[in-house]
C-alpha cells in the first residue's frame, strides 16, 4: 500500500502533463459554428446589384457562401482564389456583403473583379447574425439541399482550399453517390 | 533584541501580503467600461435587463470582452438585437437562447452544464475535495504519531523504569 502511495503523485503528474500537452495544440481562435448541418437561414433581401434575392436563388449544387466587405483587407488576399474557383468553374460562390455600403461594394467589385453569382446585401448585419458571423472574411460550404456543412473563419487561400475545402467537398460527394 | 527584530519582520510580511491582496482587488475586471448606449427604453427595468444581458454575453469578435464592453461591429449589431428583443417583450431566457442558437457556448460567459463543461463547473469542487482528503489524512497521521509518542507500550515502560532505576 505504501509503495502504491508513492505512485499517486507520479500518476497525478502524468495526467496533468498529458492534459497540458494536449492544451498546447488547442487553437483558442477556433470558432465552432452552430449552423453546421442546419439549413441556411431564410432570407428575402436585395443583392448588391439591386435585385430581390431569396433562398430560391441559391445554387442547387454544392456552393460556397463567402462573407465579404469592401473595408475588409483580408478579403483582398483571398479574392484571387475566389476568382480562380469561379473562372475555372470549380464551384459557384455566393457573396454576403456584410456591414458594408452598397456603393462602396459595387466600386470594390468593379475594381477587383466579381467572383460571386450574386452578393446578398446585408448592410445592417442582421442576416450575418442569423448565420452566426463573427466578421469578414468567413466562408461556408453549403450542399445541394441548402444545408451548411462546413465553415472556415478568416482567409480562404489556395492552401486552405486544398487542405480543408477539397476534402470536405469530396466527403459530400461521396455521401451523395 | 532578537524578538523585536522578528516582530518587525512579521509586520513587514503582513504589510506585503495586504498590499498584494489590494493589488489583486484592483486588477479585477469591472464592468464600468461600457459602451455609450443610445438605446431608449420604456422602463428602467428594461434598461437594467439590457445592461445585465450585454454584460453576460461575450463579444464573438474580440474573444475576451463582453458585448457591453466592445465596440466591435458584431457586438454593436448584437446589442441592437438585444434592444429589439427586449422591446418586443421577449424574456431573458429567450434572448439568451436566440444568441446560443447562432453563436453557441462561445457567446455565454456562464457556459451551460453539459457533458463537455461538467469538469469546468465542478472541477474546482473536485480539487477542493481531493485537497480536503489529503489534508485530513495528514492531520490524522500527525495525531496518531503524537498519541504514539505520549503513550509508551509495555516494553518501553519497562525500559523506562530500568533507566530510572539505574539512575536512582
Amino acid at each position: 500500500m505504501n509503495k502504491l502511495k508513492f505512485y499517486f503523485p507520479v500518476l497525478g503528474f502524468v495526467v496533468v502533463a498529458i492534459a497540458l500537452w494536449r492544451g498546447l495544440y488547442l487553437d483558442p481562435k477556433t470558432l465552432p459554428s452552430m449552423l453546421i448541418d442546419k439549413s441556411m437561414p431564410s432570407f428575402e433581401l436585395t443583392s448588391v446589384d439591386g435585385k430581390q434575392v431569396s433562398n430560391a436563388d441559391l445554387p442547387s449544387q454544392i456552393f460556397l457562401l463567402n462573407v465579404w466587405g469592401s473595408y475588409c483587407l483580408p478579403c483582398l488576399i483571398e479574392h484571387p482564389t475566389l476568382m480562380r474557383l469561379t473562372e475555372e468553374g470549380d464551384i459557384p460562390v455566393v457573396g454576403v456583403n456584410y456591414r458594408d455600403q452598397q456603393d462602396l461594394a459595387i466600386d470594390w467589385l468593379e475594381e477587383n473583379g466579381n467572383p460571386f453569382s450574386f452578393s446578398i446585401l446585408d448592410e445592417s448585419g442582421r442576416f450575418g447574425i442569423d448565420l452566426g458571423v463573427y466578421g469578414a472574411p468567413e466562408t461556408y460550404l453549403v450542399d445541394g439541399n441548402g444545408v451548411i456543412r462546413f465553415r472556415h473563419v478568416s482567409v480562404l487561400d489556395e492552401a486552405v482550399w486544398q487542405e480543408q475545402f477539397l476534402p470536405a467537398i469530396a466527403e459530400l460527394l461521396a455521401e451523395g453517390s | 533584541m532578537a524578538s523585536s527584530v522578528s516582530i518587525s519582520n512579521s509586520k513587514m510580511r503582513l504589510f506585503a501580503i495586504s498590499l498584494l491582496f489590494a493589488l489583486c482587488a484592483l486588477s479585477l475586471p469591472s464592468s464600468s467600461y461600457s459602451q455609450v448606449d443610445t438605446f431608449e427604453f420604456d422602463t428602467d427595468e428594461q434598461q437594467q435587463r439590457f445592461r445585465s444581458l450585454s454584460d453576460e454575453l461575450r463579444c464573438p469578435m474580440c474573444q475576451n470582452s463582453s458585448l457591453s464592453g466592445s465596440s466591435g461591429g458584431v457586438a454593436e449589431d448584437l446589442r441592437r438585437e438585444i434592444h429589439r428583443m427586449i422591446m418586443e417583450g421577449m424574456s431573458d431566457a429567450e434572448i439568451i437562447q436566440f444568441m446560443f442558437e447562432r453563436y453557441g457556448d462561445f457567446i455565454l460567459f456562464r457556459p451551460r452544464l453539459t457533458a463537455g463543461t461538467i469538469l469546468l463547473w465542478f472541477g474546482p469542487l473536485l480539487f477542493l475535495l481531493i485537497g480536503a482528503v489529503i489534508a485530513f489524512g495528514i492531520w490524522r497521521r500527525a495525531r496518531k504519531i503524537s498519541d504514539d509518542d505520549a503513550e509508551l507500550d509495555k516494553s518501553q515502560q519497562e525500559r523506562l523504569q530500568q533507566l530510572l532505576g539505574d539512575k536512582s
